[in-house]
């Protein structure tokens, strides 16, 4: 993975609240054995016609999405399935961070380990950000602060293990691994 | 020493390393269910690693999510009924636990079935142990007193390696359920009443423990529907305290500890309930004597009603869409509603108790016209049991379909599924637009709910049809 240590880019805003991982990814495009292409599949059914044609009034098929790595959803976003497939497409489609009051816990989890960033912020920025669409905003996660238009920043909190392997594009599989030898001698304990 | 809770009990018992500012607990896990559509890029990793499975005796893989639930003799017949994506997935899954050395329940297997019906089914699933699975429903298995979380695909990769996860302690949250359920009411409308109540968001952050007098008599079936859709207030994992009633249940299954080791096991067990003053972060009661059959109404699972309610009046936006979606009125009810699919079935409702129920009230009417019913038991031991009672032949002769296990149409990838804009009456566990089918419109209820608007045609109160 590459180290990812400041983002800046324009928002998108999905402001539903509970926007949940069967939207994100409806449960059809489950059948692949990849993680890759997903980008095309996010939103499917909120994005497309049932001939395939695009919404043209659905926001991911309109300008406001050119160039837009952050996205700005309603609380409690990424709720329901735990199908990594959400954060897959969402960042094979170019999102690299999602700010909300509230994150689904599987979502955030998996967010994490695939390079996207789940910024919790307070319910005022929150509508700010609802209220701005396109917002110029950075997310930093050397200082843990999401910076706004106005010179503000804004500090979110995150997970300091997460933050250092998604600082250094590092896998987490590789700490569990070099634990080994504890593992093992937990298994010998327990036996 | 200090009181502590079920939870903290198992938590505490499977920390291999503790969690720190800058590093997360690593969390030892007992049992790691696998399926066929959370796994197959986690066994990918594993290749490219060049890294073994460290525990395949620890790991307990079926299918079915995109297992068609349609009869067909063997897996040779896959390509007929399935699209080639679900048909390849499937294929897969038997590649990767041969090359891994994972024993798969697979299409041939008389175990095969809903992998949260299976575990608990095989005695897999035990008191206070850490279970995991590529699956938001895995909180199911916490009905033993286990603590039970779905996972990502990449955690599932970590736990194929090295049996283990790197965790953050979650809160605790206290449902106490006092009183006592009537004729007619299940425990589908107990946890969908405590998801009205708390909300979608309710749990976020935590680990819920169901306790109280509406617990205790509930059978482990019932416990497991409630502890099911602990996700759907969005908690990390639901747990019941283990009591004899557990207990009974688990003597005498093939994965379950045998004879003597079974004893010795119960008087561990028995330890594992709440201490006295043990503390939870939060806490809630809900009272259910004068509870009734519940159904969801909007979008998400938490947007529900008593059978015989009516809607609220509009509210925000959101709402007013999911109605719109769901083509219902605010300020009516729902009762009377036509509908067109019913089904019966899942991971929260597909154990043979469900189809009982839902037998008592199909036997000897008919499903309605217009109305496509379908019961896919939730196992093949499941089907077996049933076909036994003569459950199968009491849904044929209503009219409805009898199938194969699987996943079925609460997931619609696997061939079932509920047509645009169609109203199904379901006893799964997730209402969301296009959950069941693109467009299909899902209102979610109990087995006896699910079977009354199957013979009606209608949404129904179940207790105008029981004896």
């Amino acid at each position: 993975m590459e180290p990812l240590i400041r983002i800046e880019s324009k928002t998108v805003v999905m402001p539903q609240d509970d926007i949940d991982t069967d939207q994100i990814i409806p449960a059809r495009f489950l059948t692949t054995t990849t993680k890759t292409g997903l980008g095309e599949k996010l939103f499917n059914d909120w994005r497309y016609n049932e001939d395939g044609s695009p919404k043209a009034d659905f926001v991911l098929n309109t300008d406001a999405v050119t160039g837009a790595a952050v996205m700005v959803g309603g609380r409690n976003f990424g709720c329901g399935s735990s199908r990594e497939h959400a954060p897959w497409a969402l960042v094979d489609f170019g999102i690299r961070a999602v700010i909300s009051t509230e994150i689904a816990d599987i979502f955030r989890s998996n967010s994490l380990k695939n390079g996207l960033v789940p910024v919790l912020v307070d319910s005022e920025t929150h509508q700010w950000l609802l209220d701005n669409p396109g917002a110029e905003v950075s997310i930093d996660l050397e200082s843990r602060t999401l910076g706004l238009p106005d010179g503000s920043k804004i500090a979110f909190p995150i997970d300091g293990f997460s933050r250092y392997c998604l600082m250094n594009g590092l896998d987490q599989l590789g700490f569990l691994l070099e634990s080994e030898e504890t593992i093992k001698a937990f298994e010998e304990a327990r036996a | 020493m200090t009181a502590k809770s079920l939870f903290d009990k198992v938590w505490d018992s499977h920390v291999v390393s503790p969690e720190s500012d800058d590093r997360p607990a690593i969390l030892y896990i007992d049992l790691h269910l696998i399926h066929e559509v959370t796994s197959p890029q986690a066994f990918d990793v594993l290749r490219e690693k060049g890294l073994p499975v460290r525990r395949p005796d620890l790991s307990l893989a079926t299918l079915d999510h995109s297992i068609p639930t349609v009869p067909i003799a063997s897996l040779k017949d896959l390509e007929i009924v399935s699209e080639p994506a679900a048909a390849k997935q499937v294929i897969q899954m038997e590649k990767n636990c041969a090359e891994f050395g994972i024993e798969l329940r697979n299409f041939a297997s008389a175990e095969r079935g809903i992998v949260h019906v299976i575990a608990p089914e095989l005695g897999a699933t035990q008191p206070g142990k850490t279970i995991v699975c590529g699956d938001s429903h895995t909180s199911t298995h916490g009905a033993f007193g286990a603590l039970a979380f779905g996972i990502g695909t990449t955690e599932v990769g970590h736990v194929l390696a090295t049996q283990c996860l790197l965790q953050r302690k979650p809160r605790s949250l206290a449902i106490n359920l006092t009183g006592a359920l009537k004729a007619g009411v299940t425990a589908k409308d107990v946890i969908l009443k405590i998801i009205g109540e708390i909300g979608v968001d309710g749990g976020t952050g935590h680990v819920i423990e169901y306790a109280g007098s509406a617990i205790s008599p509930l059978s482990m079936e019932e416990r497991m529907t409630i502890c099911n859709m602990s996700i759907e207030a969005g908690a990390r994992a639901g747990m019941i305290a283990p009591d004899d009633v557990t207990y009974e249940y688990m003597a005498g299954r093939s994965m379950a500890p045998q004879g003597e080791a079974f004893d010795s096991a119960v008087r561990a067990w028995r330890k594992l309930p709440s201490d006295e003053g043990a503390r939870f972060d939060r806490s809630v009661t809900i009272d259910v004597d004068d509870l009734k059959p519940m159904i969801t109404f909007g979008t998400n699972p938490g947007m529900v009603v008593a059978i015989d309610q009516a809607l609220p009046k509009s509210g925000d936006a959101a709402f007013d869409k999911a109605l719109g979606y769901m083509q219902l009125e605010a300020g009516k009810p729902v009762l009377g509603q036509a509908v067109d699919v019913v089904f019966i079935g899942s991971c929260t409702n597909g154990r043979l108790s469900d189809l009982e129920a839902a037998a008592s009230v199909l036997k000897g009417r008919k499903v309605a016209d217009n109305v496509r019913l379908l019961v896919v038991p939730g196992s093949a031991p499941v089907k077996k049991a049933a076909e036994e009672k003569g459950i199968d032949k009491i849904v044929q002769a209503a009219g409805g379909e009898w199938r194969e296990p699987g996943c079925s149409m609460c997931i619609a990838m696997n061939g079932d599924k509920v047509a645009p804009g169609k109203l199904a009456v379901s006893t799964s566990n997730r209402n969301f637009e296009g959950r069941q089918g693109t467009g299909a419109r899902t209102i979610l209820a109990s087995p006896l709910t699910a079977a009354a608007a199957a013979v009606t045609g209608r949404v129904s109160d179940p207790r105008e049809l029981m004896n």
